[in-house]
């Protein structure tokens, strides 16, 4: 069972999608997991062919079960498995002694999986409110089908959407209560480990938009970048020049990482959030950029993450959007060792040369680990960033 | 189209940013983004939604029409030109 990150401790296998004897390569999805995340494909980390699927679907099992043998090319069927899928390693243990990793775990109510609930009926589900485990399963071998969650939409009264999100009544803005668990068990975790430290830097973000919105008069609608995905550009690219804030921290020691993986977190309609990665962010052109963007939001939304956008972050960006504040006091993802808050644009006057104008800004904030880096360090990365974003054309 | 196939059109490309949406609730001269919590990123799709549904095009300057009810409904009468 893979680690999806620090604040999953187990998972369900709701199906497999390979069957012994199939061949399998590197990033082809093997299996689908209903953990406190959702529902979330799992890649395969080795080429090879699969040889047992030792888990069975509705089986719950900790982080680090064996799940199936796979058996590398030319290795015969009864040869030592050249892979187990326990495809990532899981994460250390938390050392902190006053409060053992179990407590945050018994916390964390578990429901009951007596019945198998289909992977696209638990998303129909999910975004209608409707506990897809309650149901009466009609589909193959009586699991829960869309067909019983469309019945049971019918049937149920139409659920309650607050007027606002000022106005959100406590039950309705409540996510999931595992997904909040699983939160609230990783932000624990990391303000007793991570020594933050803070700062913010309030950009001048007119340059940005301006070169932007000329940009998006020669796309089609579809075509049309969010001014976030050129924050996560520069972000991506400001990094290449401070590895000290990008990788991880494990075993009492800091590995930078090569790739700059950035972590998005995007908030979940129901409640709640998750911070998905976009592969190799610095590399891309802002058009691809954008695509992934937005395939992502939606994954999140629908269901359908992969393993590998769950585990491998090496930073997380979080933005407020433009129905926020101006700053935000990111709390740290262990295990990496910083994260950018991006505020709300907003309007404000500023000087220009000898001038006081009206300019669109926005603050960008640092949470680094001072294990790992310093606020010297942590302000000449937001400083950097600053200055690229006066320069959009680079991104 | 009706003003009325046009609300529908309207509603549809709502839906499928903000699932749990309840129609008759929904004030026709207040901001959509607070009352469905809509980022931007689900703005733009309903937006793309409109345009795909419609075949208008949009620019980017004429999004700030669209974030009422009625208003989306007025622009998109006065391009396909309603009936």
């Amino acid at each position: 069972m893979p680690a999806l990150g620090a604040d999953m401790d187990y998972g369900t296998l709701v199906e497999w999608l390979k069957k012994p004897g199939d061949s399998v390569a590197r990033g082809d999805i093997i299996a689908v997991v209903e953990s406190q995340k959702g529902a979330i494909e799992v890649e395969v980390f080795e080429n090879g062919t699969v040889e047992k699927l030792i888990a069975k679907p509705g089986d719950k099992l900790p982080v680090g079960a064996t799940m199936a043998i796979i058996h590398g090319p030319g290795e015969a069927g009864i040869a030592p498995p050249k892979a187990v899928v326990e495809l990532l390693a899981p994460l250390p243990p938390s050392p902190a002694p006053q409060i053992p990793a179990a407590a945050a775990r018994v916390a964390t109510p578990q429901p009951s999986r007596a019945h198998r609930v289909t992977p696209a009926a638990r998303r129909l589900a999910l975004q209608l409110r409707i506990d897809a485990d309650a149901l009466a399963g009609t589909g193959i071998g009586g699991a829960v089908s869309i067909a019983d969650v469309e019945a049971a939409s019918r049937t149920a009264p139409a659920p309650a959407r607050p007027a606002t999100t000022m106005h959100a009544a406590p039950v309705a803005a409540r996510p999931a209560p595992t997904m909040r668990a699983a939160i609230g068990a990783a932000m624990a975790r990391s303000k007793r480990e991570i020594p933050h430290y803070y700062l913010s830097h309030t950009v001048d973000f007119e340059p940005g938009l301006r070169w932007l919105e000329a940009e998006n008069l020669k796309r089609s609608v579809a075509e049309r970048l969010l001014y976030g995905v050129l924050l996560l550009k520069a972000v991506a690219l400001t990094l290449r020049e401070f590895p000290e804030l990008n990788g991880y921290f494990a075993d009492n020691e800091f590995k930078a990482s090569a790739a700059i993986h950035l972590g998005v977190a995007i908030s979940i309609r129901q409640g709640g959030l998750i911070a998905p990665a976009i592969h190799d962010t610095d590399k891309r052109s802002l058009t691809d950029l954008m695509a992934a963007f937005r395939d992502l939001v939606r994954r999140a939304r629908v269901g359908g993450l992969r393993s590998s956008e769950l585990s491998d972050g090496t930073i997380t960006v979080t933005s407020l959007g433009d129905q926020g504040v101006e700053g935000i006091f990111p709390i740290i993802y262990p295990p990496q060792v910083a994260i950018v808050g991006l505020g709300t644009v907003t309007t404000r006057p500023w000087v220009v040369g000898d001038k006081v104008l009206p300019r669109r800004v926005v603050t960008a904030s640092l949470a680094g680990d001072h294990r790992v880096s310093d606020g010297h360090r942590g302000g000449l990365f937001l400083a950097a960033l600053g200055r690229l974003l006066q320069e959009p054309e680079k991104l | 189209m009706t003003k009325d196939e046009i609300k529908v059109a309207v509603l549809q490309a709502l839906k499928a940013v903000a699932p749990e949406m309840d129609e008759a609730s929904l004030e026709p001269n207040a901001s959509l983004r607070d009352q469905l919590d809509v980022d931007s990123m689900d703005f733009l799709n309903y937006v793309i939604g409109l345009h795909e549904a419609l075949k208008i095009d949009i620019p980017e300057a004429d999004y700030p029409k669209l974030s009422t009810l009625d208003g989306a409904i007025t622009y998109v009468a006065e391009h396909v030109g309603a009936k």
